[in-house]
């Protein structure tokens, strides 16, 4: 008898996400799928607006990372005011943006590794739901929650003196930034009273990669083994092949490592990705066009960059790129749950080049905008936390932009999320007439390995408004589970 | 015969001149009546209403009311401040103010009369009014959602030969602020920045400099409006 199961969390966040899966008639998972309602209404409302107005406007799709939006969209106006793709930029003007995305990166990791993570590696992720959850860490892990509050706090503090607020700022606009740093502000993020000063940040990030790699030893098998399966990887990288979060040409590897995607200019993208509609799913599925939809997909975020860059500019991420390359031999690591050992990586890369750019005194120079011949079309891309997020605009004579398209990095994601999710429901739920609260547990750290807007505001207290519902072949609710 | 005319505001011993705009005089002596249409020494409209105060018991506009000897107003009561936040209420919902997203955020003289009447959820209805945007003249974007129908820019900006660069058309709930496309190609860039900055409102904006001014250092970013005013009067009472 075949029947559906369907997991629906309502989340605040990206609008709301559902997990059906599909049993055949011996109760195994015959087919997952992740389904995402997402909310595209910015592209529409930014129309006929004026285009300096996009930065500003558009980052209001997300509370979590609206920095990368704000600079996303900020670096295709760039090439629309003629200040060219990345590189025409005053020094002040693109090193205050690269101290504000890595402040970005910084938080936003942190946030998404202690505060939403932690919980399932710290406790297990089949422990009571009561303790799993981020007050659970401040009870039986408390220098390590505030630890994470420190960094939340001092990313944020990186953003409110780049971009004049900690959440939705203004600060990049199209040609550069509207302020640099006055010294009193950078001494303040480089030498602050403790813990909040840039040698303390690594400090700490140096600590938070070591708590993981704990964890990791004491659940080799699990860690390794959850949601394991090949992709192709995609990425922003530096001219040298080097980690860039900020700007560079887009490359892709497959499985093995061999590039599919030759560091091209991004402002060429649609010529190599399309985005595919399925009748199921309101979200589309990117691909690279010349491998098709079923080999062309690919992972973005931390993981997918370590798996594409050929190193880290920063000396101590350096290192420890160096081992976690050595633990797949060189070849790209398809670990879903390594992606929280790149991400603290990343974390810790952040750390350095936020310690790196303040020392550099363009930051206390004045000349913040470049302004070149005007065009009328511009595309954005930057290394989002949680991956290669892209902002595509056009304008009319008139100023007004007339098309914007914007991939975000949950929708590069989308096929990867859809295989793990499958690849969990299938190892987890098969055979099992029910649904247990681990099993649902084991779907959201699929998702939350890519993406916590799905989940965060709730799971960071332990309850997630899900529903999973089982149906059988002609379509009548068979059970019900509400956590 | 001394042209000095002596009157109170809520109590405070104020001097003005003789003729001079209650709201103007209130100014020299350091009180706070806040204005949307108003402009020293501009033709008044009274068109907005905010600056409505009691004279002697009687509801009138401070921009159009000249000073009497011995008159007695009353401007920051707990009445009168009910009522201006009720302005300043209709006046956002009668259009389309999305402060997160504007660049006059932080500079907007309604977003800040918002702030200083201590405005969170408006009473009324939105409108939802479906306005138009007027784009095409190269230095000037002019947003009618967000226009006030304070008539600054009408009085105010205009060409080396008097003529108006912006007019109302319409009328009623039709009514709308408009650019003249033509005569604005010839707009200086002073002008276009002056219509921008008269503008009490984010309606006017000037064309490719959005979002300079850096959040902290903008008007009302670190004071509620009106303290610059309220200031000199803070400095006289301690003398
Ligand atoms: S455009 Fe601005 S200045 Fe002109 S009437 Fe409207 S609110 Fe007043
Ligand atoms: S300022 Fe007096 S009516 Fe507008």
């Amino acid at each position: 008898m075949a029947q559906k199961i369907t997991i629906e969390p309502v989340t605040r966040i990206e609008g709301h996400g559902k997990v059906t899966v599909h049993l055949d008639d011996n109760m195994n998972v015959d087919q997952t799928r992740l389904h995402i309602v997402e909310f595209r209404g910015f592209e529409r409302f930014i129309q006929g607006r004026p285009y300096w107005e996009a930065p500003v406007h558009v980052q209001r799709l997300c509370g979590i990372c609206p920095v990368s939006h704000h600079l996303a969209a900020a670096k295709a106006l760039d090439v629309i005011v003629g200040a060219g793709t990345g590189e025409g930029l005053t020094p002040t003007g693109e090193k205050m943006r690269r101290l504000m995305h890595y402040g970005q990166i910084f938080q936003s990791h942190s946030l998404h590794f202690f505060h939403l993570c932690s919980p399932d590696f710290l406790f297990g992720y089949d422990a009571d739901p009561e303790k799993r959850n981020v007050v659970g860490v401040v009870n039986e892990f408390p220098e390590l929650a505030t630890q994470a509050v420190m960094m939340r706090k001092y990313g944020q503090e990186v953003i409110n003196y780049t971009a004049g607020k900690k959440i939705h700022g203004t600060g990049a606009i199209p040609g550069g930034i509207n302020k640099n740093l006055p010294v009193e502000e950078r001494d303040l993020l480089l030498k602050g009273d403790d813990p909040l000063n840039a040698d303390k940040m690594i400090e700490y990030a140096e600590g938070g990669l070591a708590v993981f790699k704990d964890i990791y030893s004491k659940n080799k098998d699990f860690i390794d083994n959850f949601a394991h399966f090949p992709s192709n990887h995609m990425s922003l990288v530096r001219k040298d092949g080097a980690l860039d979060l900020y700007h560079g040409l887009l490359r892709a590897v497959d499985k093995d490592g061999k590039k599919i995607l030759h560091d091209i200019d991004y402002q060429e993208y649609h010529k190599y990705i399309e985005e595919e509609v399925r009748s199921w799913s309101y979200m589309k599925f990117p691909y690279l066009r010349e491998y098709g939809t079923d080999k062309g997909w690919y992972r973005v975020g931390p993981l997918a960059r370590l798996n594409t860059v050929d190193f880290i500019p920063t000396p101590k991420a350096q290192a420890e790129f160096e081992k976690f390359k050595a633990h797949t031999e060189g070849k790209p690591n398809n670990h879903c749950l390594h992606t929280h050992w790149a991400r603290l990586i990343e974390t810790l890369h952040a750390a350095e080049m936020i310690k790196e750019l303040l020392q550099d005194p363009d930051l206390q120079k004045d000349d913040l905008v470049t302004k070149g011949t005007k065009g009328n079309e511009g595309v954005g891309l930057i290394e989002a936390p949680r991956g290669t997020l892209f902002h595509h605009y056009k304008i009319n004579e008139n100023d007004q932009v007339s098309m914007c398209n914007l991939i975000v990095s949950t929708t590069n994601n989308n096929e990867p999320m859809n295989q793990s999710v499958n690849f969990v429901a299938k190892n987890m739920m098969s055979g099992q007439p029910v649904i247990t609260e681990p099993m649902k547990n084991a779907v959201e750290i699929a998702i939350r390995a890519y993406d916590p807007c799905l989940s965060c505001a709730t799971h960071a207290l332990g309850k997630m408004p899900l529903e999973i519902s089982m149906y059988g072949p002609r379509g009548e609710k068979l059970d019900n589970y509400r956590s | 015969m001394s042209d000095k005319v002596k009157f109170t505001i809520d109590g405070k011993e104020c001097t003005g001149k003789k003729g001079q705009l209650l709201v103007d005089a209130a100014t020299e002596n350091g009180v706070y009546i806040p204005v949307l249409c108003h402009w020293k020494d501009v033709e008044p409209a009274a068109s907005c209403r905010i600056c409505t105060v009691r004279v002697n018991g009687n509801y009138i506009t401070a921009c159009t009311t000249t000073v009497e000897e011995g008159s007695t107003v009353e401007n920051d009561t707990p009445e009168i401040r009910d009522m201006r936040k009720t302005i300043v209420e209709m006046l956002f919902v009668e259009g389309n103010h999305f402060c997160p997203s504007c660049e006059k955020s932080g500079d907007c003289d309604l977003q800040a009369l918002g702030y200083l009447y201590q405005m969170m959820v408006p009473r009324f209805p939105y409108a939802f009014e479906n306005r138009e945007i007027q784009a095409s003249s190269p230095k000037i974007f002019l947003d009618k959602n967000r226009c006030i129908f304070c008539k600054r820019c009408i009085r105010m900006i205009k060409d080396d030969q008097d003529r108006n660069y912006f007019a109302f058309k319409g009328r009623g709930n039709h009514l709308e602020i408009t650019i003249d496309e033509k005569l604005a190609a010839g707009m200086t860039e002073e002008q276009a920045q002056r219509a921008m900055e008269i503008c009490p409102v984010g309606a006017i904006l000037r064309k490719e400099v959005g979002f300079i001014t850096p959040i902290g250092k903008r008007k009302y970013d670190k004071v509620p409006i009106g303290s610059d005013i309220e200031s000199q009067n803070k400095k006289g009472g301690e003398k």
